[in-house]
Formats: C-alpha cells, sequence, structure tokens
C-alpha cells in the first residue's frame, strides 16, 4: 500500500478517513497542514487508530511519546516521512 | 411514588423503520422474514432471518461515528433520535444529571468483534482497531446514545437474553421512582454475521425451515424452532409529573414489573413464568380481567410454548385473554424484542386493534385465544408483555393505556 | 423505600489471592499479583504484564460437566457465590427460591470463550464464513454473557430477579447497587450480587494495545502497576470475581448473621463526553459521589476510607483525584485513598466488586489496604495515597468509586449499619 519513498497529505487523508472517518463541517481537501487536529474534529483515539494503520501500511514504528505531542498534520507526516528515510523497517 | 410513563417511540425493525412504517407493515401482517443477504449462509442449516435491509446508517448519523460503531449501535442511536423527537423532548436542553439511558445488550456489537478477531487472527494483534475496546462490548448502546445526546444521568446496561429489553426498563422505571426525570430506555441487537450466526445456532432453538412463512410458528403444531432477526425499540421514560408540566401526549404507563428465574433444569421444580405474570400483576394493582392483550414470548419450542400456554391460561383462564405474536413478522430480536412489543402495546391500546399472530394455527394443546392471521379490534386498556430468555430468564411487565 | 440491605457473605476470587481470607492477606501485606503473561505467547504484543488467577476448577468443586460449559469467568462467578453463600451462614433452604435473585456484573464476558472458539470456527483466521461444525455446543452461552447469571442462580438455588449487568469498568459496583434497589423495592429478599471478568485472551490484550492503556512496563512486571505514581504508564491487565451475599437488614439482625456493611448509598452519572477520555475536573463522578453520600445520610467527613479507581493511567488518576476534592472539599485531603489495583490489577468489570470487598474487608479490619509501588507521587495527586503499607486504621465508613469506558462514573458507600450520622 505504501507509495513507496514518501509520505503525501492525500496518504494521510486517506489513511484519516479509512480509520477514523471525517467531520462533515471540515473541508479536508482544503488547506489543512497546519490546522489542529482538534480543529479537524479529531481527539486522541482518531490518533491512535490513525497512527497504527500508518504503521502497518508502511512498514514502520511511530515513537509514541512523539506521537502524543504532535498536533497538525505537517508534525505528523514530517514524522512519519522521517521514518521512512531513516528509521527502516520493523 | 411517581408514576413512569412513555411519552416517545423509536423504532427500528425488518417490518419497518419508525414508527408508523413498522405500525402499518404490522397490522397489515407483512412479514420482513427471508432469506439471509447479509452473507452467504447457503452452507448453514438456518437461512432464513429478519433482517432490516432498508437502513443507511450514512443518512442519519455523522460519518466520524461510522468507523467506530457497530450495526447494532447505529441502528440504536438512529431509534433514540427519533424516540427523543417523537417524545418533543430536546435531550440537549435538558438540566444535567436529569435524563439517563439504560439499555439492554444481547451479544453486543458481535460483528464489530468479528471482525477484529478476525484481523487479529488472520493478520496480527497491531490490525486489531482502536475502537475494538469498546465498539464491541454490552455496554456499547447506552454510552454512545449519552454520548451523543448530551444525557447525564444515572445510566445502566443489563444482559439477560431475550428478557433484557424489558428488564432494561424495569430499570429504568426505577430511576424514575428515585427521581430522574427522565430516562430512554429499551434496546437494538443485530448480530446477522456469520460469526454470530454459528455461535445463536449453537444455542439450539433456531428453525431451519426454508420458508419463510412456515419458518416461525409459536403455538403451533408444527413449531419447530425460532428465526431472529435484528432490531428492536428505544422508548422515552418521563416521570408523569414531568409530562404533565410539558403538556405532552402520553402514550400510557409502565404500571408493573416482575422477573424471575427458572430453576435448573433436571431439579425437578416448576418454571416460575407464572409467578412473574402475577407478580407484574401485583406490582401494577391490575387484576386479570384488566389485561386485555397478551404480547407473549412466543418460543415456537413446544416445551416452551407449552409452559408459556400455561402460565397464560393459569392467570387468565382457558382463551381468557387474547395472545399475539407479532414477533412471528420480525423474528426474534434478543434484547429488542421486549422493547418491541411494548411498542406495539402502546400502539394497540391507542388504536384499539390488536396485530396477528402471523403463519401459526393454533394447536389445540394450548388453550389460548391467539389472535391469528388477521388484527383484531378490540379496547385493551392494559397490556402484559412476555419475554423469555435463554437459560431461564423471565420477565413480565404490565402496561396501562392511561394514567 | 426504608429497607436497608447489608452484606452478609463475601467470596473472592483475585489475583494471588483465591478465597476472600487470601486475598485480604495479600492486600493487607502491600504484596502484587501482577507478573509476565503466562496463559499465551504475548511477545509480539507491547503490553505483556497481567494479574493472574490461579485457578483450578477441579479443586474449588466444579464438576467436569461445570468446567466445559463454563467460560472461564462464569467458573469465577460460581466459585466465589458459593464462598459468600457458605460464608453467609443463611440456610438458603429456608427461603422462597423467589425471593432470592442474582445480580452479576461483567464488563466482557465470556471473552476469553469466544477468542478462543472464534480461532477454531475461522480455522486461525482463514475463514470468513466461520464453520459451524467446529463450534462447541455451549458457543451460545459466550455469545451472551446472561449465562453467568443463570449459572450462579442454578448454583445457589435461586429462582428470583436475576440478570447480568454490564457496563464497562464499573460493573462491578453497578451490580452491587442494583442488587441493593431489587432488596429496597421488596422485589426479593436476599440478592446474590457481585461481578466476575476473565479477559486475560490476546483480543483484550491487543484492543488495550491499540489504545495504549496498558502498560509497556514489562521489564518489571511485579511493580508495573502503578498507580497515583510519577512513572505509571497504563493499567495491568487483570482477572477475578468478588460475589456477596446482599440481605435486608432486619432478616439478617433476626437470624443474627455477621453484618459486615451496609450498602448505604449509590449512585452512577455519565460524562456524556466520550467513549474513553475523561476530562480532569471530575465533575460528573464528583456528582456521583455526592449523590450515593446523600443516600447514605452522610457528611464527607464521616468517610474514614477512599477506596480509589486508580487503574494507573495518567488521566485517570488526575479525573478522581480532582472528584475526590470537588465533592469531599477539604476532607479529600484527610481520608486515606487507596488503590488495590496496585496488587491485583484491572479486571474490568470485576474489578468494582473486588474493590467492595477490599472496603468492606478493610472495615472488618479496621486496616486500610495500601497503594503499592507508589514512590514518587504524581505532582498534580496531592491526597494521602497509602503508599507502599496498610495502615491501622478505624474503618466505619468507606466511599468507593469506579470510572468506565462508556462515560459512567459510580460511587457506593458502605457503612457500619448500627447509626447514621444525620
Amino acid at each position: 500500500m505504501s507509495s513507496g519513498d514518501s509520505f503525501t497529505l492525500d496518504d494521510f487523508r486517506r489513511v484519516l478517513r479509512e480509520g477514523a472517518g471525517f467531520d462533515e463541517s471540515v473541508d479536508l481537501d482544503g488547506d489543512i497542514m497546519d490546522s489542529t487536529f482538534e480543529e479537524l474534529g479529531y481527539e486522541s483515539l482518531a490518533l491512535l487508530e490513525t497512527g497504527s494503520r500508518i504503521e502497518r501500511d508502511y512498514g514502520i514504528r511511530l515513537d509514541e511519546d512523539k506521537m502524543a505531542s504532535v498536533v497538525n498534520p505537517r508534525a505528523l507526516i514530517d514524522m512519519v516521512n522521517e521514518q521512512l528515510r531513516y528509521g527502516g523497517n520493523t | 411514588m411517581s408514576k413512569t410513563v412513555v411519552t416517545g417511540l423509536g423504532v427500528a425493525a425488518p417490518t419497518g423503520l419508525g414508527l408508523s412504517e413498522y405500525w402499518d407493515t404490522t397490522l397489515a401482517g407483512r412479514s420482513g422474514i427471508d432469506r439471509i443477504s447479509r452473507f452467504d449462509a447457503s452452507s448453514y442449516p438456518a437461512r432464513l432471518a429478519g433482517e432490516i435491509t432498508d437502513f443507511t446508517a450514512e443518512e442519519y448519523l455523522p460519518n466520524r461515528l461510522l468507523p467506530q460503531t457497530d450495526r447494532m449501535t447505529r441502528l440504536a442511536l438512529v431509534c433514540a433520535d427519533w424516540a427523543f423527537e417523537d417524545s418533543g423532548i430536546v435531550p440537549a436542553e435538558m438540566p444535567d444529571y436529569e435524563a439517563g439511558v439504560i439499555t439492554a445488550s444481547h451479544a453486543g456489537g458481535f460483528e464489530f468483534g468479528q471482525n477484529e478477531l478476525r484481523a487479529l487472527w488472520s493478520k496480527g494483534g497491531q490490525y486489531v482497531s482502536a475502537y475494538q475496546s469498546f465498539a464491541w462490548f454490552y455496554a456499547v448502546n447506552s454510552g454512545q446514545i449519552s454520548i451523543r445526546n448530551g444525557l447525564r444521568g444515572p445510566s445502566s446496561v443489563v444482559v439477560s437474553d431475550q428478557a433484557g429489553g424489558v428488564d432494561a426498563i424495569a430499570q429504568a422505571r426505577r430511576q424514575i421512582r428515585n427521581g430522574t426525570r427522565v430516562v430512554i430506555s429499551g434496546a437494538v441487537d443485530a448480530s446477522i454475521c456469520p460469526w454470530g450466526w454459528v455461535a445463536q445456532m449453537a444455542g439450539g432453538r433456531l428453525s431451519t425451515s426454508e420458508k419463510p412463512s412456515r419458518a416461525y410458528l409459536p403455538f403451533d403444531d408444527d413449531a419447530c424452532g425460532h428465526i431472529v432477526g435484528e432490531g428492536g425499540a428505544l422508548i422515552v421514560l418521563e416521570d408523569a409529573e414531568h409530562a404533565r408540566e410539558r403538556g405532552t401526549e402520553v402514550y400510557g404507563e409502565i404500571a408493573g414489573h416482575a422477573s424471575t428465574m427458572d430453576p435448573r433444569p433436571g431439579s425437578g421444580r416448576e418454571p416460575t413464568l407464572q409467578k412473574a405474570i402475577e407478580r407484574a400483576l401485583v406490582d401494577a394493582a391490575a387484576t386479570p380481567d384488566e389485561i386485555g392483550v397478551v404480547f407473549a414470548d412466543a418460543a415456537a419450542v413446544p416445551t416452551l410454548d407449552q409452559i408459556e400456554a400455561e402460565a397464560i391460561t393459569k392467570v387468565f383462564g382457558p382463551r381468557g385473554v387474547p395472545v399475539t405474536a407479532p414477533k412471528t413478522m420480525t423474528g426474534r430480536l434478543y434484547s429488542g424484542a421486549g422493547p418491541l412489543d411494548l411498542t406495539a402495546a402502546f400502539l394497540t391500546m391507542r388504536d384499539g386493534v390488536i396485530p396477528p399472530t402471523i403463519g401459526s394455527s393454533r394447536s389445540d394443546r394450548y388453550d389460548i385465544d391467539l389472535v391469528a392471521g388477521e388484527p383484531r379490534t378490540a379496547a385493551p386498556g392494559a397490556a402484559l408483555v412476555l419475554s423469555r430468555g435463554q437459560g431461564g430468564f423471565n420477565s413480565a411487565m404490565v402496561v396501562r393505556s392511561g394514567y | 423505600m426504608n429497607r436497608r440491605v447489608v452484606v452478609t457473605g463475601v467470596g473472592v476470587t483475585a489475583p494471588g489471592g483465591v478465597g476472600a481470607k487470601s486475598f485480604w492477606g495479600l492486600i493487607a501485606d502491600g504484596r502484587t499479583a501482577t507478573r509476565s503473561l503466562s496463559f499465551f505467547d504475548a511477545s509480539s504484543f507491547r503490553s505483556q504484564v497481567a494479574a493472574e488467577v490461579d485457578f483450578d476448577g477441579d479443586l474449588l468443586g466444579l464438576t467436569p460437566q461445570e468446567i466445559r460449559r463454563m467460560d472461564r469467568a462464569a467458573q469465577f462467578a460460581v466459585v466465589t457465590a458459593r464462598e459468600s453463600v457458605t460464608d453467609s451462614g443463611l440456610e438458603f433452604d429456608a427461603v422462597d427460591p423467589n425471593r432470592i435473585g442474582v445480580t452479576i456484573g461483567s464488563a466482557v464476558g465470556a471473552t476469553m470463550g469466544l477468542d478462543q472458539e472464534y480461532r477454531t470456527v475461522s480455522d486461525g483466521g482463514r475463514l470468513e464464513l466461520v464453520d459451524h461444525t467446529y463450534a462447541v455446543p455451549h458457543l451460545y452461552n459466550y455469545l451472551t454473557p446472561g449465562a453467568f447469571a443463570t449459572e450462579v442462580a442454578w448454583a445457589t438455588g435461586a429462582e428470583g430477579p436475576s440478570t447480568v449487568v454490564s457496563t464497562g469498568c464499573t460493573s462491578g459496583l453497578d451490580a452491587i447497587g442494583y442488587a441493593a434497589e431489587i432488596i429496597r423495592e421488596g422485589s426479593a429478599e436476599v440478592m446474590i450480587a457481585g461481578a466476575t471478568d476473565a479477559p486475560i485472551s490476546p483480543i483484550t490484550v491487543a484492543c488495550f494495545d491499540a489504545i495504549k492503556a496498558t502498560t509497556p512496563r514489562n521489564e518489571d512486571p511485579e511493580h508495573a502497576s502503578r498507580p497515583f505514581d510519577a512513572s505509571r504508564n497504563g493499567f495491568v491487565l487483570g482477572e477475578g470475581a468478588a460475589v456477596f451475599v446482599l440481605e435486608e437488614l432486619e432478616n439478617a439482625r433476626r437470624r443474627g448473621a455477621k453484618i459486615y456493611a451496609e450498602v448505604s448509598g449509590y449512585a452512577t452519572r455519565s460524562n456524556a463526553y466520550h467513549m474513553t477520555g475523561l476530562k480532569s475536573d471530575g465533575k460528573e463522578m464528583a456528582e456521583a459521589i455526592r449523590n450515593a453520600l446523600d443516600e447514605a445520610r452522610l457528611d464527607p467527613a464521616d468517610i474514614d476510607y477512599i477506596n480509589a479507581h486508580g487503574s494507573g493511567t495518567r488521566q485517570n488518576d488526575r479525573h478522581e483525584t480532582a472528584a475526590f476534592k470537588r465533592s469531599l472539599g477539604e476532607h479529600a485531603y484527610r481520608a486515606p485513598v487507596s488503590s488495590i489495583k496496585s496488587m491485583v490489577g484491572h479486571s474490568l468489570g470485576a474489578i468494582g466488586s473486588i474493590e467492595i470487598a477490599a472496603s468492606v474487608l478493610a472495615m472488618a479490619n479496621d486496616v486500610v489496604p495500601p497503594t503499592a509501588n507508589l514512590h514518587t507521587p504524581d505532582p498534580e495527586c496531592d491526597l494521602d495515597y497509602v503508599p507502599l503499607t496498610a495502615r491501622d486504621w478505624k474503618t466505619d465508613a468507606v466511599l468507593s468509586v469506579g470510572s468506565g469506558f462508556g462515560g459512567f462514573q459510580s460511587a457506593v458507600v458502605l457503612a457500619e449499619p448500627h447509626g447514621r450520622q444525620r
């Protein structure tokens, strides 16, 4: 399922929708990189599910403490890409 | 002690989504039982069910709720919305702690659990959903209804097989007597999925008939087990004073209840359904004469039909009261059955017409007045609803039209 | 409705302590029963610690057929119910069976049986259309946990109101509240009430892994359950049961029964907030506590001991600490508070009843059990959590609380029945 070498905003949108659904009042297709997850209608459980799906789909491990502190898509996408580049498969 | 009245009804049944569709179909005697469509049941001995075929959760619920809910929770949330709408209560406008939710569950979100068990055993633990921790468990409907509607009052969940739905409503009445103004109560069950099906067949009471019109025949000489259905009802219960202050219309009163447990098989002791009926009447301060209709549990297992018919006959006399089982059109809904029968009981009293038992012709073995085939005009002022669960559970509830 | 309800029999099946006496010995000593999970190979899971019961149904009097047809949780319930019935000294034959009921709490029912049987009928997850020819005949009793109430009723001869109460992790408190109401309203004279759960199964471990609710402190299992400690990082999954005989006070007095405590107050409220999350203000739990005290006609200052939910998750520990302060005011700082989950883990629906057992035994012994493994309290948890060792403490009234998925917040007040404070 991995698109190869990087994790894009669209990849993120797809995983998020599949795992946690979406809030009808939020335009996920808009410029959401720096919106907080809370603004986008997601809470901790949605992020846990999303993180777990990313780990499975991309064969990486996301640091739990770092995951707990990401607040927006940009931070999460950066973290995933960092793992894809340097983290190696688990 | 303040009385507990019913002011809102919300229904999802194989015979209709929403109160009016359900009731029209029920009075017309149209069955919702057919071949299972949800999965390929051809390899299983039991192949018929009462499915809800026209429910699209997306139409009613926010998308965010869908990945975290089993089918039975989605149905329950929608039923709760309809029940509140029917009652005229806007739950968000209720003061904190004055409204609660008490549901029953039979098997929880069994299909959700099935999918996660499959993920676990076929792929591994890391494939199990973050929502598995609650989406399958028995308390999920009360929890989700509470969250969606902002209900912070006393809430609970009971499990007693098919008696559970009535037991939940009895518990809701206790809370209203203790001072909670409004409790939404009842049950919705749905576990028509391969794993649920196999577990239900293990219970040994499912009909293996291939013919929908002859598959579920309580009190008939050809009774051969029951058909399973999905759905149920949620009911808004309210302190009578509160309803009066709001000036709202009332379907009727939850007047009496009792529940009993049958003795261990082989103990030589008598079954206890009759005691449950007698005590529910005492609790309602009702005489048998006052009851104008009995909604039977209708197991369609000959020994169980015998026990039920005898209990009714002993309390009401031979053919002393009309007995009906509209669940012959929906199949047995587990916890959802009692609340749906209560709903039918209130509509019977409102409209002066008893819905029929379809398919069955009464066996001579049972001296009951079965309302078979066609609805019957009557004017019952009170009704008795019986609900029994596998494992010995008996629950009996008396309702009245006025209060 | 002025009937008063008392506890006259206690039975406990807990990790490290099968039987009430052995259980009390464990928690009064401050020993822990958490260990590396041994029921299955947990090496692929995040959390590999559990509080397991060394349980031998044969030795405890179950027949081969009972063992065969009952899920482990049902076995716990039956064995534990028999212990409490014996302890009560009540001649069950002398009571009309219709006046004896059963209420059993359970959060997750026959999870263990379901997990095992699914594995078989799906052939290890290979078959989507699971194979009914491999199903065990008692699979229906796993499907719906009402069977727990049935088994207890059949084992004790009860024919009165019987049900399972399943409100997640408050089930063990709510079952007692439910049963007490049945006696108060006059529907039964005696209730066999308690709770059981046996969730230590791959599916449960996996689902709590997925939300990181259980501790990953796998290298130090004996000290893995650390409620209120700054280093805590999740709960330890446990199992077990506690069952009580509840009776109407006057009946119990008439027959000269040993009375452990009166179930003098109970209330439950919901946070209507989130299925698993808790707000830090503890508002709804505080409301439940206030209502339970009100029903007991006690003031906050009358509470001698608080038996906490204390699961060992950060959000819980802060939530309930706030709830105690909000409901009890200054007295929250004076009353000893402890969490026995530090020793016996978190057995989901069962733990509420096991904690009630700890509470009534604390009253019987005038000893407050400790919070084990508490060395460095979280600065936001600034109450007296009775760290490490039990305390001799005159205990006449106890508050026991619980918090569960689904948003349920429950409180039970137990008190010596002799007098009411106001």
